[in-house]
């Protein structure tokens, strides 16, 4: 019996003790990027801004799907139903980095919906979400009473965009939490990538100059470095390495854009205590840029959905 | 025996404390952290991070010209002031809290969209010789399209 219990003990013990220092070997990768990783060459905006030297974390924050919609729509921009990925395509999505791009995808077109009070769509893709976090075993972050609620206040936007809001925290803190900090980054590229292509895609271009939607389009460059960071600290996953392929090369096109930008001055609206932060921007792409950035994403978008 | 005994609860404690630290800092955000942001519409991210007396965090964010934001910035109860600032490309500070009386929040809009670079950082306060203090300090975006 005793020399029972000392085995079982023992065996214990040891399993333990090799979970936790797996644990303990896979924690630091992912969004935030530890102090002691080499530091890699530098790429725009966010690399000149960083100050290594004594940051223990370094968070990239991508643009998540929820305000990549509200950018669309807050542009003025129309809602079509073709620009969306079509729920069908949902049994397609097998492998984690498929549906992780997709997750990221359907959110995107679920706050596009709820925007717009798509209701059924709304539900649609909800559930189309829902069943890519399912398949990435991310547990409750879309449940049954998730898509209750939803129903109970189909036609109340802002509660509606509240619920989407804690749907993509719950599957994106999971992710970080659980060790899987380069899925969450292949959620967030995909939710970050669709809301581009259906920017791009709605833009008229026979409104092109001094259109909106372009400039929200443009601002679109100030991230690429983000992402591409994003993606350089989430290097070890087998999806990566592609993923950045097609970034780079977007990134490409996106240096074609000139943004010019003079130091900002801050001031406080008295009435409301907000801080204005003021600053002379001038932008130019050109249309042939705008037509080659329209493809390059198409092709990205189409290459993630398929 | 005994020490088999020792050796495997100190193992599972420290297994199921290593385990919880990040469960903790989710918890710990979005009952402490999220509440703040109201009534901006969270954007749905979230970053947290443990972190002990005198270390920082950086984060680089874009924000858009059509929009209102809330950034908060929340330390556990058990850390020292948490002091954040936000800076342009040049490194130019363009806010403190710690000219704010470490406020948690900074509502803020922009004329034209910029990326911005975030530095949070945990105050020390211990002596010498004493163990410093860590906790998990979470940062939050909530927006609104701009009026």
């Amino acid at each position: 019996m005793n020399r029972k219990y000392r085995i079982g003990t023992g065996i214990i013990a040891v399993i333990v003790l090799f979970i936790v220092l797996l644990s303990g070997c896979r924690s630091g990768s992912g969004e935030k990027t530890q102090k002691d990783e080499p530091i890699t060459e530098p790429k725009d905006n966010t690399e000149a801004m960083q100050d290594v030297k004594q940051a223990k974390e370094i968070f990239n924050s991508l643009p998540s799907p929820l305000e990549s919609a509200m950018l669309i729509k807050s542009a003025g921009a129309r809602f079509d139903k073709k620009f969306l990925n079509p729920v069908d395509n949902t049994k397609n999505y097998t492998t984690n980095a498929s549906q992780a791009l997709n997750l990221g995808i359907y959110t995107c077109d679920l706050s596009f919906a709820s925007l717009y009070d798509q209701t059924q769509l709304i539900i649609d893709y909800m559930n189309a979400a829902k069943k890519m976090a399912d398949g990435l075993g991310i547990l409750d972050a879309i449940n049954q009473s998730t898509i209750d609620r939803l129903e109970e206040n189909i036609n109340n936007t802002e509660v509606i965009m509240d619920i989407v809001s804690e749907t993509f925290l719950n599957s994106n803190s999971y992710l970080k939490d659980n060790d899987q900090p380069a899925i969450a980054t292949i959620v967030l590229v995909g939710g970050w990538v669709e809301g581009l292509y259906i920017a791009t895609q709605l833009v008229d271009l026979n409104e092109f100059n001094g259109n909106k939607l372009v400039g929200r389009i443009i601002d679109q460059k100030l991230s690429i470095g983000v992402l591409l960071s994003l993606l350089e600290s989430n290097k070890e996953h087998p999806a990566i390495g592609a993923l950045t392929l097609q970034m780079t090369g977007l990134k490409a096109v996106f240096d074609k854009i000139k943004i010019d930008a003079k130091p900002i001055t801050t001031e406080i609206d008295k009435t409301t205590d907000v801080t204005i932060l003021r600053s002379e921007v001038t932008t130019d792409m050109s249309l042939a840029t705008f037509k080659e950035l329209t493809g390059i994403v198409a092709g990205i978008r189409n290459s993630f959905i398929k | 025996m005994r020490i088999i005994r020792i050796i495997s609860v100190l193992t599972l404690f420290i297994a199921i404390a290593t385990f919880n630290v990040n469960g903790q800092c989710k918890a710990f955000a979005k009952k402490d952290c999220l509440p703040q942001l109201h009534p901006y519409t969270h954007d749905g991210n979230y970053h947290a991070a443990v972190l002990v007396e005198g270390e920082e965090a950086e984060l680089y964010k874009t924000f858009y010209s059509d929009m209102e934001y809330r950034v908060a910035v929340v330390g556990e109860g058990k850390l020292p002031n948490v002091e954040f600032k936000i800076l342009d490309e040049n490194k130019n500070v363009i806010y403190s809290n710690k000219d704010n009386n470490y406020a948690k929040t900074w509502d803020f809009k922009l004329e034209n969209s910029k990326q911005l670079k975030m530095v949070v950082k945990v105050n020390s306060t211990s002596k010498p010789g004493d163990v410093p203090v860590s906790g998990c300090v979470a940062i939050m975006f909530g927006f609104k399209i701009k009026k």
